[in-house]
């Protein structure tokens, strides 16, 4: 797809076979269950797109974590934001992916699309013009993982020092280490390695997650988003499996650094600081979150409008919370394709494109 | 002429007929339309096909074409597709309170060439006022009228196992370059909308006798949608190979910024046709004698696995199912 | 919602902005996120911020890739 050398490669089926082939060898001789998670919903979504499912050996798992940042937002979120549009108070400017999750009386933030009263951003600093164009309160749905965020603080960051009176932030943030801890206290273990998000560590860095190896004993891999990218990060999780190791490997190194993106983590910590934070399906996770500082509270949007404080409430029969950490798959819940679809759905991880049923649903699990 | 519709040009009264006679009239040649009859007096010696179908594209004008292109083309390509040569269509305009008169006469200008450039007569026609912010600017429905020209029928239930997959054209176009206008995305890169008159190609298939089996334009839902829809009620399977499709480069990569996949995405000039397996060569060879058809490709073939479900083989060898499209087409960046 | 893509700096507007190509199509991206930008660069683009500068070692990386493969090929067999 890429117009482009070097990129072109990646998708280069030849590498692709070669990988796994490899990894088939290695799987054999492992000679037992193999679960791999990838916690980044765009690996989800590319794994399957690619179909890496099928070309795996059937003792290699791979399941989906916490990945998707719409997934992983409390119910509660949207029903604040849809409160925040309902009411007239503000102006609600979100990311594309937010705006289909149904609230909890089933309503979306998409049956106010073309009104005004909800904007579509593809980037953050489209609020620029938005907060120009209108007298009203603007409040940006602050969803996302570390990717994400520096981009929405250089903006913040940018429209404070301009002195602008009507944008606000409603943060819900989250970021992945702390996640990743969460789910490997669970006992027994279930995971042997991680995918590791690219793009995430494009900003953290490798070494945000070097405590697999000194302190959890579990390999992982960071991983770019084609096939070629995708098979060899499994391949050197199996790898280090296979010998006994616990390294967190790099196989995205012409975009991922060792210490990440330092500029880009000073103006997200410019602007926002760790906090306890609440994930849908997983429940608090302490400093899993980031939050506005003290001297940004001005544009909070959550003390400015008072907005009701984020609980966890599944729908009755909902698997999520068990999907979202890889526990069940989504065939194991009752309503999988059956009262929750795509067009109709009941539980986060059918909501959002990227979501682990979603994906699932889409895409299938076809054998080679 | 900076005027504007206003509701009174649908009320039936003398600005509804000024806004008729001096707008619209001229546009439309056919002498059965001059007639200003309720109905039009059709007469046809063969069976005929009976197709409709209402235009809401938003915005109405995209690189590559507008509004009124795509109600006589899409039309067209209905009867196209189901074996018929178009011959007359209506136009029934809805417009909205506060349209250009001279957008609608940039409308109707390129309605009538295109009419014009499929030998088709508009014969009968209506138009309606509603108020502002009731409508999109202009919406247009169409009916057409063809006869039968392919004598076999078209129908999924004609496929069989071993039966090749073709797609007469690159695929795409015209749901990128809605979608950047739409949005007034700062991409598009100059991708125009693939929208044209599809009767020569199909006109070319229908020399395949009755190896060709059904063919659909690919319009919403893109081919993913049409793949799917043809072989979701047969006993069959489709594998298909993500490599085979005709993608150009520039579509590509808008899609790839836009996170879209280019399969769901609309086209407005491309068919999906299902031929006998050892007459695919064929087809595409015949396809490759037109500009519209000169990168039709054979993309995949009629298998007996996964009844009713498209199966994608991807670049790395690796296979999954080929949905329908679900959601709309947002510009996601996820 | 962590997708992005490899863009190509054609020309640096400002300290804050600067316009990506892919293809035929162009972008405005914010680089400020980013630390030393040029042009002709390959920078990552996430939601119009460029997140990262792609180092041109692609190639070599792949050998490496290839390289470890092979030595691993006795391990696994």
């Amino acid at each position: 797809m890429y117009p482009d050398e070097p990129y072109r490669k990646r998708n280069d089926p030849e590498a692709g076979k070669i990988i796994a082939e490899r990894i088939q060898g290695i799987a054999e001789s492992l000679g037992r269950e193999i679960n791999i998670m990838e916690v980044c919903g765009t690996h989800t979504v590319s794994l399957r797109q690619a179909g890496i499912h099928s070309l795996l050996p059937d003792n290699i798992n791979l399941i989906s974590g916490p990945g998707c940042p719409v997934c992983v937002t409390p119910g509660s979120y949207i029903d604040n934001a849809v409160g925040l549009v309902e009411s007239g108070e503000a102006v609600v400017a979100s990311f594309g992916d937010m705006l289909k999750v149904p609230d909890s009386k089933g309503k979306a933030l998409s049956a106010y699309m073309g009104t005004g009263k909800v904007r579509t951003v593809y980037s953050p600093t489209e609020l620029s013009e938005i907060v120009r164009e209108t007298d009203k309160p603007v409040v940006f749905l602050g969803i996302g993982f570390e990717t994400t965020i520096p981009g929405i603080a250089s903006v913040f960051l940018k429209e404070h020092a301009q002195k602008t009176k009507n944008l606000y932030l409603y943060c819900a943030f989250k970021t992945v280490p702390q996640a990743l801890k969460v789910l490997l206290s669970e006992k027994p273990r279930y995971i042997d390695g991680f995918l590791l998000p690219g793009h995430v560590s494009v900003i953290i860095g490798r070494k945000a997650y070097l405590f697999l190896e000194s302190e959890e004993g579990v390999p992982g891999a960071i991983a770019g988003f084609e096939p070629v990218d995708m098979l060899l990060g499994i391949y050197s999780i199996l790898l280090n499996i296979s010998r006994k190791e616990n390294r967190v490997e790099n196989v995205y190194s012409r975009a991922v650094r060792e210490e990440g993106n330092p500029k880009a983590r000073e103006i997200m910590e410019e602007l926002l600081k760790p906090v306890d934070a609440l994930w849908r399906g997983l429940g608090v996770i302490p400093v899993s979150g980031m939050g506005l500082k003290r001297e940004y509270k001005e544009m909070d949007a959550e003390s400015v409008f008072g907005l009701s404080e984020l609980t966890n409430k599944e729908p009755p029969g909902c698997l999520c919370s068990e999907v979202i950490q890889g526990k069940a798959k989504p065939p194991d819940c009752s309503l999988f394709n059956d009262g929750c679809t795509p067009e109709a759905p009941i539980g986060p991880c059918m909501v959002s494109f990227e979501g682990t049923c979603s994906a699932y649903l889409r895409y299938g699990d076809v054998k080679v | 002429m900076k005027d504007y519709i206003k509701l009174e040009h649908g009320s039936g009264g003398a600005l509804s007929r000024k806004l008729l006679d001096s707008v619209v009239y001229p546009f439309f040649k056919s002498s059965i339309y001059k007639e200003l009859s309720d109905s039009a007096s059709l007469s046809l010696s063969r069976d005929i096909l009976f197709t409709t179908d209402t235009y809401v594209v938003d915005p109405p004008f995209f690189p590559g074409g507008d509004i009124g292109k795509l109600a006589v083309f899409g039309t067209c390509n209905d009867l196209a597709v189901a074996g018929g040569k178009p011959e007359y269509l209506s136009v029934g305009l809805i417009l909205e309170e506060g349209l250009s008169i001279t957008d609608l006469q940039k409308v109707l200008s390129s309605l009538s060439n295109a009419a014009e450039e499929a030998d088709v007569l508009v014969v009968t026609g209506d138009t309606k006022v509603v108020p502002r912010g009731k409508g999109g600017e202009i919406f247009i429905n169409t009916s057409g009228i063809g006869e039968r020209e392919f004598p076999h029928s078209l129908s999924p239930l004609n496929i069989v196992e071993g039966d090749s997959v073709v797609v007469t054209g690159p695929i795409g176009a015209h749901g990128i370059s809605v979608l950047a206008a739409r949005e007034r995305l700062g991409v598009g890169g100059g991708v125009v909308s693939d929208c044209a008159f599809l009767y020569p190609l199909c006109r070319a298939l229908f020399s395949l006798g009755d190896s060709l089996r059904f063919m659909r334009d690919a319009t919403r839902g893109g081919v993913a949608a049409i793949l799917n829809e043809t072989i979701a009620d047969t006993e069959k399977g489709m594998e298909v190979w993500e490599e085979a499709f005709p993608i150009d480069e520039d579509v590509a990569s808008v899609a790839e910024i836009l996170g879209l996949n280019i399969l769901e995405v609309a086209n407005e000039g491309v068919i999906v046709a299902v031929v006998s397996g050892d007459r695919a060569e064929e087809a595409c060879h015949l396809l490759k004698e037109y500009p519209l058809g000169r990168k039709a490709s054979v993309v995949g073939r009629v298998t007996e696995e996964y009844r009713g479900k498209v199966i994608l083989k991807t670049r790395i060898g690796g296979r999954r199912f080929l949905d329908f499209p679900r959601g709309l087409l947002l510009p996601r960046i996820c | 919602m962590c997708l992005a893509i490899p863009m190509k700096i054609k020309r640096i507007n400002d300290e804050e902005t600067a316009l990506a190509e892919q293809g035929n199509s162009e972008l405005e991206v914010n680089i400020s996120l980013v630390e030393g930008v040029k042009v002709g660069d390959y920078v990552i683009v996430h939601a119009g911020f460029a997140i990262e500068v792609l180092e041109n070692e692609d190639a070599e990386e792949r050998l490496e890739m290839f390289r470890r493969i092979q030595d691993q090929a006795d391990v696994s067999r």
